[in-house]
């Protein structure tokens, strides 16, 4: 197959973009500097479409697609922003911020969250839906990090990086519903578990406060995710 | 396993009948069972042997009018009893040949008019363990005929012929659905039946697989062979032990016999099946999950495309359909597509196996054309409501549907139909409710099963779901104002919109469909504080029920 045969032309708002044919939607559309808000997905990991935050309206389709997991095709009209969709978003939004105890300011990852940035970028300026106030625990029996569940979005990442990329696999989801919870080996506090590296992946990749390192606060709790696609590139590399 | 050794068998089982002039069928589905058949069918072999009559005490699986168990049936006489005890067995087995037992009489009236057998051919006359009685009613002719005289193409087409459409919930056409699994390279396909009947108010899945189980396997190797799958799992939910006991033993039967296995039918076509056990979630009936859950992973939903058809099983071409859709292709393949096409409405083939249950006279498993109205089944099978109250509403669909009122009870049923009336046709669940069902808080238990059964990957089904099922829980208590109800619809709309799977994006159909037809029930709890069938505590000084939920 040649080169050309792998380039799909479509427009997102409008605007008239190449990409392969082997991109999604999001990263295509974020080449080209077109913003998409986005919460599960991390660039390094596999994609879920959980936090349905991506999704965009495309031409034709009968619902609405999540564009972190949407392949571009030929003559696609995708369509980023509208009315409806920021208004789903927003409620997405607000649903994120009401079902745990995300209370910003006394918060370890306040300045340095993305579901705070998303809050600004999307322009929520309060929650109409109620609070729901759950009581949940917080581990820090690790010598070096700590769990809050009160911050947790059940993005996965952490248990994405922890599978895909340390290859440990001590995280993992229990319970269904909203009582799921993410847990270390079979819900073994943290500190206990025979599997965790100490690697501190899942904290660097985790969007709010739940994953965070101790000692640590303010200006000085930014994360750093932004290892994961050196070493994607770097491990390809070394691949025969 | 030839035709003539088909045919051998079948020749067999015929001559077994023969030598009895009798036959007493004791229903041993879940319903009879619970109420001791097994002990009416010891009573009434132990009657047979001594009375001097040349009869045979079978064990079978549903009848169909469950409200009446346990039932018996006498055939050739096709006598139907209901509610019967061991003590009635002496005069049952005296009855053979004169006048039947009068106070046993089912007063089933009208129960089986309009009834039209194809899914239920063989209940209440084969023993679901015997794999020769299957034989000898037919069963298997589909599949030897497939192997040695049809090609794959050919049998797809006879399916596509027939209009058959998936009997899960969704009706996507199953022709369409083989071709496209057949034309998928791959070197190793599968076949799924989706047995995790999860729906409340639903038995129709578990009635086949107890009552007919080889039907669902015959189904199946006649899509494997049609597709080019050697490898087939059967998703059941371990809630259905007795479901679970005669799958096993029908394959073990099945493979003894040879139509499961190595070169079936003296051909080169090989096929097995596995069962694989549901833990109880109902996410697990949304193919995506279903397949992660065989997989042995967490069993939750995942973005399609890529369908299952490209990429399911362990990532080969797998196709997966429900167990009422497996059951209808044995008599397609047998009387080909075309008598299947003639039954049904334009768009909709066939006939639909329903489960009524609620405030109904007659409950129980019915098989109906498609295209009768819910009039008739409602109140012609089924009786109609009981105990002098009025008919209010009929919920379709499960979780995923939505309530009907009394005007749309002149709908013919179809997947369409259904759709555009604000229902769904679902698996075949259909509630039946009376003037003493208070809409609001109908909608508040299904949204509580969905809040309960959500996997919490998506954030709009997670966290909404517990949003509006509050919202409705505010209505009930009469504590809820116009914003809430204007709140709890902005959420059925973001949630049905936004959600990952079907059960996220169906979730808010009862609330919606309540809201369609019964408003003023809504209205009633938020302006007036009162519940209008008087199910609800309105403002009563009681527990908030929503504490429960909470994390």
């Amino acid at each position: 197959m040649s080169a050309e045969a792998n380039i799909r032309t479509l427009t997102i708002d409008g605007a008239d973009i190449s990409a392969r044919a082997d991109q999604t939607i999001l990263e295509a559309a974020r080449e080209h500097n077109i913003a998409i808000p986005t919460l599960c997905h991390l660039e390094g990991l596999s994609e879920v479409g959980a936090c349905r935050l991506c999704l965009v309206e495309v031409k034709g389709a009968r619902r609405l697609l999540p564009a972190c997991v949407t392949r571009v095709e030929e003559g696609m009209e995708v369509t980023t922003h509208s009315a409806k969709i920021d208004r789903y978003r927003q409620m997405i939004l607000e649903l994120f911020f009401a079902e745990r105890n995300h209370v910003c300011s006394v918060c370890v990852a306040n300045g340095n969250c993305e579901l705070q940035n998303l809050a600004l970028e999307l322009g929520m300026t309060h929650v109409e839906i109620p609070y729901q106030y759950p009581q949940l625990p917080v581990d820090a029996s690790h010598p070096r990090f700590t769990v809050d569940h009160n911050r947790c979005v059940l993005c996965t990442r952490c248990v994405r990086v922890c599978s895909e990329i340390e290859g440990a696999n001590t995280w993992g989801v229990m319970g269904r519903g909203a009582q799921s919870l993410v847990i270390t080996d079979l819900k073994e506090p943290w500190g206990e578990s025979e599997t965790c590296t100490s690697c501190g992946k899942c904290v660097q990749v985790c969007p709010t406060g739940a994953l965070f390192e101790k000692g640590r606060a303010g200006t000085r709790t930014a994360k750093h995710p932004e290892f994961l696609p050196y070493l994607r590139i770097m491990r390809e590399g070394d691949q025969p | 396993m030839n035709v003539e050794e088909l045919q051998q068998i079948a020749a067999d089982a015929e001559e077994k009948r023969g030598k009895f002039d009798y036959e007493v069928n004791v229903c041993m589905g879940t319903s009879c069972l619970a109420q001791h058949s097994e002990r009416i069918r010891e009573a009434l072999a132990k009657e047979a042997e001594g009375c001097g009559k040349r009869c045979h005490v079978r064990r079978t699986g549903c009848m169909g009018p469950c409200a009446a168990g346990p039932m018996v049936l006498v055939e050739p006489a096709g006598t139907l009893y209901a509610h019967v005890g061991e003590h009635d067995a002496k005069d049952i087995l005296e009855s053979l040949g004169r006048e039947p037992v009068a106070r046993l009489d089912p007063r089933l009236g009208s129960y089986f008019e309009g009834q039209h057998f194809i899914v239920l051919e063989n209940v209440g006359h084969i023993d679901p363990e015997n794999v020769d009685e299957y034989v000898g009613r037919g069963g298997y002719e589909a599949l030897v005929k497939a192997l040695t005289e049809m090609n794959p193409a050919s049998v797809i087409e006879q399916i596509s012929k027939s209009g058959l459409r998936g009997r899960g919930g969704g009706g996507y056409p199953t022709g369409l659905k083989w071709d496209t699994v057949a034309k998928v390279k791959g070197a190793q396909k599968y076949v799924i039946c989706n047995g995790d009947e999860g729906d409340p108010g639903a038995f129709m899945d578990r009635s086949v697989l107890e009552s007919d189980p080889q039907r669902v396997i015959e189904g199946m190797a006649i899509a494997a062979y049609a597709i080019g799958a050697t490898k087939g799992y059967i998703y059941v939910r371990a809630e259905y032990p007795l479901a679970v006991q005669r799958l096993t033993v029908a394959l073990r039967e099945a493979r003894r016999r040879g139509f499961l296995g190595n070169a079936i039918c003296e051909t080169t076509f090989s096929f097995d099946i596995d069962i694989r056990l549901g833990a109880g979630a109902f996410v697990c009936g949304e193919e995506t999950a279903l397949i992660a859950s065989i997989e042995g992973k967490r069993g939750t939903p995942r973005p399609r495309p890529p369908y299952p058809a490209v990429s399911g099983l362990w990532g080969e071409p797998t196709l997966i359909n429900n167990v009422e859709t497996f059951a209808n292709v044995p008599p397609i393949i047998r009387k080909g597509g075309e008598w299947f096409s003639s039954m049904g409405t334009a768009r909709s083939k066939g006939t639909k196996v329903f489960a009524l249950t609620g405030k109904i006279q007659r409950t129980g498993l019915v098989e109906v054309p498609m295209g009768m109205t819910l009039r008739q089944i409602i109140f012609g099978i089924g009786g109609g409501v009981p105990d002098g109250h009025k008919f209010k509403a009929v919920q379709t669909g499960g979780p995923s549907g939505g309530c009907l009122p009394e005007e749309h009870l002149d709908l013919s049923i179809s997947y369409d139909a259904l759709i555009s009336a604000g229902s769904m046709m679902g698996s075949g669940g259909m509630i039946v409710m009376d003037d003493t069902s208070c809409m609001v808080s109908v909608a508040r238990f299904f949204m509580e099963f969905c809040m309960q059964e959500s996997c919490g990957k998506c954030v709009p089904c997670r966290a909404g779901t517990v949003q509006m099922y509050e919202l409705l829980t505010k209505i009930c208590k009469g504590e809820a104002t116009h914003r809430d109800l204007d709140q709890l619809t902005e959420l059925c709309e973001v949630v049905g919109a936004t959600s990952l799977c079907g059960l996220g994006q169906t979730a808010p159909n009862p609330v919606l469909s309540t809201l369609r037809y019964f408003r003023h029930e809504y209205l009633a709890h938020i302006e007036e504080k009162r519940c209008p069938a008087g199910v609800c505590a309105c403002s009563a000084a009681e527990k908030p029920v929503a504490e429960e939920a909470r994390v």
